[in-house]
Order: C-alpha cells, then structure tokens, then sequence
C-alpha cells in the first residue's frame, strides 16, 4: 500500500486534524484515527508469539538467507527416510530397513545442528537486539514469554523428527506392510520423538539463552547436546565389553540427552536399544529414566524463568 | 474519532503516585515520591541515575515498588499491571529494534503483542509508520536505518496499538540537531492529533521546555519539582533591549539607560540578568508595566539616534529554576547535592544556550 492510498472509508483527513498550528502540509498528515476494535490479551499475544517463534525457526518472516539452513537440515533429515522407503517398495522387503523410534537416535547429528542453529536464532536475537524489554511492556507475564518460546521451539523440533516418520508411515502402508502393526509403531515414533523435542527444546534453549551471542550460543549447544553424548556412549562401551555390565550400561545411559532418550524409547515404547550390548533398563532403571527425563525438562524450565528475571526493562 | 478528547476530560489524572519509593540492596532508587501528571505532554527531567528508568518500571507494573502506591490511566500498578501495558505505550531508550527484520514485519509483530487481530494489526501499523514518517524505506530490513528512522519504528511500535498513554525513554538521544527537531515536533503531535497523553524522559532541559505542557523534576529519587512549563517560562514583564553604538553615544547602552531612566521607567543596573551571556552587558532590561513602555523605548532609541537590535519580551528560562533553587520554590530540602545538580544543568544549559535565546 502506497502512503498517500492509505485512507479508509469513513475517514475525513480534514477533519481528523484539530485546528493543526503551522499548517503542516507534509503527506503524512492525513488524521490520526483511533483503534476502538477488539483488543485480545494475554492470552492472544502468547499465542502470537508462539506463532512468530515457530516460523521463525523455519527462517519464515525472516530474510532469506534465515531460511536455508533450516530447510537443508530438514532435506537432510527427510532425504534417508526417503530413501529407506524406496528400497522397501523396490525390493517387497517385509518391514522397513528401521524402526520408528530408531530413526531419531540415529539422525542425532542433524538434529543436534538443528537445534544448534535454530534455538540461538529464537532466544539470543532478543536478547542480544535488547528485544525483550519490548515484550515485556506488552500484556504477557515472564512465563508468557518463556512458555510461548519453549512451545515453539518444541513444535518446530517435533516438526523436524516426525516428518521422516511421516514419511516412513506412508513408505510402510504403501509397501502394505501391515496396517495395524505399522500404524502402533508409529504412534510409538511419535511419542518418541515428543519427548526427544520436549527435553532437546529446554536445553537447547537454556544453553542459547545464557549468552546474547549468536555464535556462542551455536558452539555451546554442539557442546552440551554432543560431548556427553560421546562421553557416556564410550564410558558404555567400555562397561559392556570391559566389565560386561549390563547394570552399569543402563545406569550409564542417564547421563546424557541422547542416552536418557534412547532409554525411554526402549523401556516404554516399543523401541530397540541403541546401547552397547543392546540392554534395556529394568523396571527400577527405566522409572528413573522418566523422572530424570521430567526433572530435566522442569529445571530447564525453572532456569529459563529465572534467566528473563534479570533481563526485562 | 477526533484526536484528543476521546479519552478524558479535564483534570483527570493520567499517572498517580503517593510515597512511591523503590529500595535496592544498596542503592534507594525513588524516596517517597509523591506527584499527579494530567493529560498532555508531560516531561520527566533527572540526572542519569535520578530514578526515571526505575519510575517507568514501576508504572509499567513490571517492578514492585518498596513502598506506597502508584496508578495509570486509573488501574493500580502493583495488581493490574497487564491491563496498564495493554493501554500504555513504551518506548525505550535503548536500541530494541531486531536488523533483519523490516519495519513492517517487525511493528505488526508487536502490534499482536498487544492484542490486536493480525487484520487490524497489518492496518495500524501502515497508518502507523505513516505517521511517523517512514514510506517506501518500511519494507527493507532495519538493520540497514539511520538512527532517525530506528527512533521513529521505535516510537511506531509504542503508538501502533493507539495506547491512551506514551512512556518515551530519551527519545532523542543520539540524534543529531535536525533528527532531534523532528523528534520532539512528532511527540507534540502524538498529543495534540492523536490525543495521546506523553510522559517523556530527558536529561535535557531545553528540549522539553519547547515540547511539554508540564514538566516534573526528580533528583535523587526525590520530587524537586513539578509545575507547568507556562509558569516555568511564562512571560515575565521584563523587557530586553540591544542597541547599537554610534558615534553621538560611543556607549549606546549607557546613552539608553540614562535616558530611559529620565523618562522614569525602571530599568536594571548594569550586570543584571546577563547570566553569563555573551555581548550581556548590551542588553538592557526594562520594567514594562504596559503597552506605552514599548513607544517609551522605540522613541527614545529613535531620539539618540541609535540602532535597534532587539527589544523582547523576557521569558524565563527552566533551567532558572535549577540556578537559585532556595527562591523559586522548589520543594523543601534544597540540600548539598541539589546545588550540585544545579550547577550541573546551569553548565548543560550554557552549551545548549546558541539558538533559543534569540528566539524567545
């Protein structure tokens, strides 16, 4: 819309201007008109926000070169589940060359750079362009801000991990690999990977949200979601064919994200596990899995809130 | 839908305190602050570190205050702070404004965070930015603005939701003279064609003596003093006058005022009211207790022969106020550090003396 087209119906240039001194007669000086229209809230601006964070971890609303990344790492992500679908209809295997919930584990990687690229762009910026005052002279509280980024960094992941699944599910009933059978596992992906979004959201975000700098905030979440993962896979390893401690393997597994997800998967849905030696935790391991997984996700959590305590106006 | 008397009539109250203080650990921020601001455009002048940053929290209802009391637009700070940032605008001093983002994008964004549906808020931010002077320039990402422009999405994002009320935090700052100008020439209009009452903070006095209806003094946290600019800057019955010499009177101003003194006006003695002003021993100023008083004087110049530089009439200056604080009212407790602070904005308002002096 051009500047000077910009008048409504009902407006009266003119008349909008009370006695205006110095007969400013600059373009712009068409009337103010006031807004008497709905104005929603709280709650609507929590939910804006949610929205804006969502696409903006997929680069939409931003420049160009915002999206390409997210995209390629999505492509990337997409591309072996693709693949694995080709090779079975081609082939009439008579089960996908994977299970559901593997897939995530497997594709770590590419999510971890994911996460890594995308949780500094939706936390740091703010803090870094001194955005966050803005939204705090809006109507939205503190927990507002910080569960309207966690949902949305949440979803953006979930997006990422179960599109391959998604696809592999097609893959599956196109192969007509059995509906019923396919359909449980892959409900059970699904909740695999909603937990591995949940938990790789919160420290993805805490990690982003302790530096203003984008840069850092990439390299440091590489470093937490990748350096314990490769500690404890090794320490594993170790304990599997060194001491041949199926105990200590489980046990071992809680020591990192990656482990702590690979283990929920397996003790509660349906999966196989990635471990050394291919233990499942027992009933005691596996419930502490869970409540290691919501501790987690509840500290990081508490630890957001008290990050944007300091960081309002 | 006519800007300014939409929202309130006469004399009601826009921001209330009542004994606001605020208390860190190791530093009292705002001490028993007790003021009333009324629609219009209201300065809030203090020193860096004078407890305006700490104020604007608090009204926004994002701090609570350490004791007393405090209400905007009516709702109290410490229970409805969600419906006061509904209702008020914000702009702060600080940049705040993401760079690869366009201003457009970035104003609608906001305008959703303050509750409006995405079709109003796409239509308020286009009048918006109109009406603070951005066009074509809208569309491109921030990063790449001038810092005018930056202040003016700044000031787009406090108004695009049509608050009643506008907190701006140094609006000006870092703007050059000209930026600085347009600036303050907007946030008069924000009052008196939109009809949104302003609280604007400075360390400047003189910019807010020519923008502001009222302006209120803190120091320290504490209220120094609070009164309209027309009785800071009211004009006084004092009459200046500059002439020049001639060869009749080698001293014109002396000629002037012996003259002047024999037709029985009052004129001050030498020295008076010079503040420091280059060529002040030139002016003269004159009791003019009516209209006469100027014929007196332009026949009298005309009678010696002289040249006329000027003759105006005298306004006070705010910062007036600051250089004899005991005697212009200010509240009680002018103590050590007032003084300071006089001295200080006595200095500031030399060097921001050039242009306003002449233009009274």
């Amino acid at each position: 819309m051009r500047p000077d087209t910009g008048n409504h119906p009902g407006t009266h240039p003119g008349a909008a201007v009370p006695a205006q001194r110095g007969e400013d007669a600059s373009i712009h000086n068409i009337g103010y008109r006031h807004y008497d229209g709905p104005r929603l809230g709280r709650s609507y601006a929590r939910w804006s926000l949610l929205v804006q964070s969502l696409r903006g971890a997929y680069g939409l609303g931003r420049s160009a070169k915002s999206k390409v990344l997210p995209f390629i790492l999505l492509a990337v992500m997409v591309l072996p589940a693709g693949a694995m679908v080709a090779v079975t209809v081609v082939t009439g295997a008579d089960e996908l060359p994977m299970r559901y919930t593997d897939y995530v584990l497997v594709m770590q990687p590419v999510i971890g750079l994911y996460i890594a690229a995308q949780a500094p762009q939706s936390v740091s910026l703010d803090l870094r362009f001194r955005t966050v005052p803005l939204y705090f002279s809006r109507p939205i509280e503190r927990a507002d801000y910080v569960g309207a980024k966690y949902a949305a960094m949440t979803a953006a992941l979930f997006l990422f991990t179960s599109l391959p699944l998604v696809v592999l599910y097609a893959g599956g009933l196109l192969a007509k690999l059995g509906f019923a059978d396919q359909s449980t596992q892959f409900l059970q992906g699904l909740g695999s990977t909603a937990v591995f979004s949940v938990l790789h959201a919160g420290i993805g975000l805490l990690v982003a949200a302790l530096t203003p700098r984008r840069g850092f905030g990439v390299a440091a979440v590489i470093a937490v979601l990748t350096i314990p993962y490769f500690a404890v896979t090794t320490v594993q390893a170790v304990a599997e064919f060194q001491a041949n401690s199926a105990t200590a393997v489980t046990w071992l597994g809680l020591a990192s994200p990656g482990t702590l997800v690979d283990g929920i998967q397996s003790a509660f849905l349906g999966g196989d596990s990635g471990f050394p030696g291919f233990h499942e935790p027992g009933t005691a391991a596996a419930a502490v899995y869970a409540l290691v997984t919501l501790a987690l996700i509840a500290g990081c959590w508490a630890a957001l809130m008290a990050r944007y305590r300091k960081a309002g106006l | 839908m006519t800007g300014g008397r939409r929202h309130y009539g006469r004399g009601v109250t826009v921001i209330a305190t009542e004994s606001l203080s605020k208390r860190y650990p190791r530093v009292t921020a705002l001490d028993r602050l007790t003021m009333q601001i009324e629609p219009g455009v209201t300065g809030l002048v203090g020193a860096n570190g004078a407890g305006k940053s700490t104020l604007i929290k608090i009204l926004l209802g994002l701090a609570p205050a350490s004791e007393g009391t405090a209400s905007v637009l009516g709702l109290d700070v410490a229970t409805e702070g969600g419906a006061i940032r509904e209702r008020v605008g914000y702009m702060p001093e600080h940049d705040c404004l993401p760079p690869d983002v366009s201003a457009t994008e970035f104003v609608v964004h906001m305008a959703r965070m303050s509750g409006l549906p995405a079709s109003a808020a796409r239509e308020r931010t286009a009048d918006t930015l109109r009406h603070v002077g951005l066009y074509e320039e809208r569309y491109r990402p921030m990063g790449g603005y001038s810092t005018g422009m930056k202040q003016r999405v700044k000031l787009a994002q406090a108004l695009v939701h049509d608050p009643r009320l506008v907190l701006l935090d140094e609006p000006t700052n870092g703007l050059d003279p000209v930026g600085r100008d347009d600036m303050l020439g907007l946030i008069r209009r924000v009052h008196t064609d939109f009809g949104i009452s302003v609280l604007v903070t400075s360390h400047l006095l003189g910019e807010l003596e020519r923008t502001c209806d009222h302006v209120v003094v803190i120091d320290g946290g504490k209220l120094l003093r609070s009164s309209s600019t027309a009785s800071f800057t009211q004009e006084t019955t004092t009459l200046a006058v500059e002439v020049t010499d001639t060869d009749a009177h080698p001293d014109g101003t002396e000629a002037l005022r012996t003259a002047l003194a024999g037709a029985g006006l009052t004129v001050a003695p030498p020295g008076a009211g010079g503040e420091g002003l280059p060529g002040a021993g030139h002016v003269l100023l004159v009791e003019a207790g009516s209209e006469a008083v100027h014929d007196t004087v332009r026949d009298t110049v005309a009678e010696l022969g002289l040249g006329l530089v000027r003759m105006e009439q005298r306004r006070h200056r705010i910062a007036e106020v600051f250089q004899t604080p005991g005697a212009t009212g200010a509240t009680a407790g002018t103590t050590a550090d007032t003084t300071e602070q006089a001295a200080e904005q006595a200095a500031e308002k030399s060097t921001q003396k050039g242009g306003s002096t002449d233009a009274a």
